[in-house]
């Protein structure tokens, strides 16, 4: 019974693993003469699913939109660029296998991504081990660009914005006692509020209370409560929109009515959705303000307004402004190389020095990272759930 | 003061989702002496009816109280129908096997939940619909929202709808005696397969109701929602004293309370930590949880 048994499973299973290595294999031979096929191949890696979906969406709008521009008018080297995209699902493991396979099966020569900076901490160093250059559009922590001289960022880094929001709190609104909100599981929610606190703290404020919840919390009526008996004139949230969405929802529950304040990670459609009028009245710091009328930008929402008409974000936000801007610093980077090779890219764009971009002037600093200036938006939301970002002041480094 | 009965409130109505998902756990463990892991996402799933029904029913009756009724009802009816069918086709047919088959299959079945959710539904979070419009009422210093006090009565409600069912009608009393004894209740003339696809659309259709009051008060859902309250909830069943039905009710209120506390006055970094580490402290002292009986396993 059981020699019959393993003849039938041999003679089952070992045609059907060579089958399986014959098919991986023509693929390979496939790919590898797709990519001889003059194309330069750039992975995207993003969060394309799950709470934090808009950020990967938009990027790989925006990244869509300049690959578009870029093969429009003749591509790179008399080349065409073809990004291969993957959906880490917002998860760093999810990230780093993406990267891997990005790298190792579909051979690119250089990776866009990611926005959370979570994400990219855990991603880097796979690009860094295997040499191929990393454009972060929107990961504003500062570890990001630590793991090595071929990972670089387009946007500026949570330092500065922790200072944006502290002076614009303390100088602007007059807060004088804040509590701060953070997610203990995000890389990027705990560095904005350390720097958040340090600066406000300079700047002669208080911080109230400062407490945690973590990603994909639903309930945060226990710590809203907490923050409530403190009387806060201000709360600091520096999360993602889903969670953010929901915190300004229960605060005003609870009979909380001060500002909520936060960074870029509240940019997204979704957060008018989720947090509705609660939201009425708060802040947050950000990359780039669509009302911004210079014509390299306008004519950015313009074009990106006629791609995706009737598609629920047809207005561009942050994540979209920086992933055109890294793709087209990138295809920038190869036509100053005058090559495609990982190496010579890596070198050229260590040089980016006045980029001119949808999101301002880009130049890379010793670090790999972006100086530029950021914008404080107001959020306003109607009973619809219909909202838009009110432009409030830009705060140059 | 004012500030310890606010998380008093919180506590009680997370507390009492608990109840309602963790009731599910208990009544299929007390007729089968099966962990269904697939609950949670039954309760994932009593959302997303909601979430859809919601859109296709909100406005079309004369209140808002009658949209959410007919939303909720519905959605429990649809669960109630999954709960039969994963009966009939997962677990039935394995019935005599080993507990650790059906375990397994639990488990499978939770997967297959939560990955045709995502591929369904898809991945990302969905805003559920205001059903009832938000109205502040205010108690001395504390906040209540309307939704957090209809939340409550109906879970309430429901949970004593559940405990008349069991202990004051026919159907009840045989639901009992499967559990008490299923050979000897089917020497009696039960008709236990019936009383166990009974018990599962019953237990399906609270957590649908769980699912839905969650929505209410908290208006994100995703289809990865039901593994952390799922979780959470079988935990409530066991510190209760798994199979027995007061025993969910209570776990589910300790858990919920002791969560709130720890997050509004301890640190929520710990908050799960905390929770599951009062569970492990009441095993030890009580292996078969706060109402369990203690059983002698017959080897």
């Amino acid at each position: 019974m059981f020699i019959t048994n393993m003849k039938s499973l041999r003679s089952g299973i070992i045609p059907l693993i060579a089958a399986g290595l014959a098919l991986s294999l023509s693929a390979c031979n496939k790919k590898a003469a797709g990519s001889e096929d003059n194309e330069i191949l750039v992975g995207h890696y993003g969060s394309l699913t799950g709470g934090k979906a808009t950020f990967g969406l938009s990027a790989q709008k925006g990244i869509d939109l300049a690959v578009e521009a870029i093969n429009a008018s003749g591509g790179v080297l008399g080349r065409k660029i073809r990004v291969i995209t993957e959906d880490d699902q917002g998860n760093p493991i999810e990230a780093m296998t993406a990267v891997t396979k990005l790298i190792n099966k579909d051979r690119v020569v250089a990776l866009l991504g990611e926005i959370a900076s979570s994400n990219s901490i855990a991603a880097a160093p796979v690009a860094q081990q295997n040499r191929i250059p990393m454009i972060s559009p929107g990961s504003t922590n500062p570890e990001v660009t630590k793991k090595g001289d071929y990972i670089f960022r387009v946007c500026f880094i949570d330092p500065f914005q922790g200072l944006v929001m502290a002076k614009f709190a303390a100088n602007s609104l007059k807060l004088k006692n804040v509590a701060v909100l953070r997610d203990i599981k995000n890389d990027y929610s705990v560095g904005l509020a350390n720097f958040f606190v340090d600066n406000f703290t300079k700047l002669g404020g208080a911080i109230a209370t400062d407490i945690s919840y973590s990603e994909g919390d639903k309930d945060f009526t226990a710590q809203l409560t907490a923050i409530k008996a403190k009387h806060p004139d201000g709360i600091f949230v520096p999360g993602y929109y889903t969670e953010v969405g929901l915190i300004a929802r229960q605060a005003r529950k609870l009979g909380i009515k001060v500002t909520l304040l936060g960074g870029d990670g509240w940019d997204s459609s979704k957060l008018w959705e989720i947090g509705g009028d609660a939201l009425n009245g708060c802040y947050y710091s950000n990359h780039y303000s669509v009302d911004d009328p210079s014509p390299i930008l306008q004519k950015f929402v313009a074009d990106f307004k006629a791609k995706y008409k009737g598609e629920s974000d047809s207005i561009p936000d942050a994540m979209a402004a920086l992933g055109y801007d890294a793709a087209l610093i990138l295809a920038d980077a190869m036509k100053r190389a005058n090559s495609s090779k990982p190496d010579s890219v890596r070198d050229a764009l260590a040089q980016t020095r006045g980029f001119m971009g949808v999101t301002g002037t880009t130049t890379l600093d010793e670090n790999r990272n972006a100086v530029k200036p950021a914008v404080v938006l107001e959020v306003v939301v109607d009973a619809k759930g219909n909202g838009k970002n009110i432009f409030k002041e830009t705060v140059s480094p | 003061m004012e500030s310890f009965l606010q998380q008093l409130i919180n506590g009680i109505s997370l507390g009492s989702i608990y109840a309602l998902v963790a009731l599910g756990y208990t009544m299929v463990y007390g007729v089968l002496r099966l962990i269904n892991f697939a609950h949670g996402d039954v309760y994932m799933l009593g959302a997303y009816f909601g979430y859809y029904l919601s859109r296709l029913l909100q406005g079309k009756t004369p209140s808002h109280l009658l949209d959410a009724a007919a939303v909720m009802l519905l959605s429990m009816i649809g669960c109630a129908l999954v709960g039969i069918v994963m009966e009939r086709l997962a677990y039935r047919p394995v019935r005599k096997a080993s507990r650790l088959t059906l375990l397994i299959i639990a488990i499978g079945v939770s997967l297959l939940l939560e990955n045709a959710g995502q591929l369904l539904f898809g991945a990302d979070p969905k805003f559920f619909p205001q059903l009832i419009p938000e109205s502040h009422i205010k108690l001395g210093g504390l906040m209540l929202t309307n939704q957090q006090v209809i939340v409550l009565i109906t879970a309430v409600a429901l949970m004593i709808l559940l405990n008349l069912f069991i202990y004051r009608t026919r159907t009840g009393k045989a639901m009992r005696a499967v559990s008490f004894n299923l050979d000897a209740a089917k020497l009696m003339g039960i008709n236990t397969d019936g009383i166990i696809a009974l018990t599962f659309a019953l237990g399906s259709a609270l957590a649908a109701a769980g699912g839905i009051l969650v929505s209410i008060n908290i208006p994100g859902i995703d289809p990865l929602m039901g593994v952390m309250t799922g979780l959470k909830a079988f935990v409530a069943a066991v510190l209760g004293g798994i199979g027995n039905i007061f025993g969910a009710v209570l776990g589910g209120l300790i858990l919920g309370l002791a969560e709130v506390m720890v997050a509004g006055y301890g640190s929520s970094t710990y908050r799960d930590a905390i929770a599951f580490l009062i569970l492990i402290v009441i095993l030890l002292f009580k292996p078969s949880g706060l109402l369990g009986k203690g059983q002698v396993e017959k080897v």
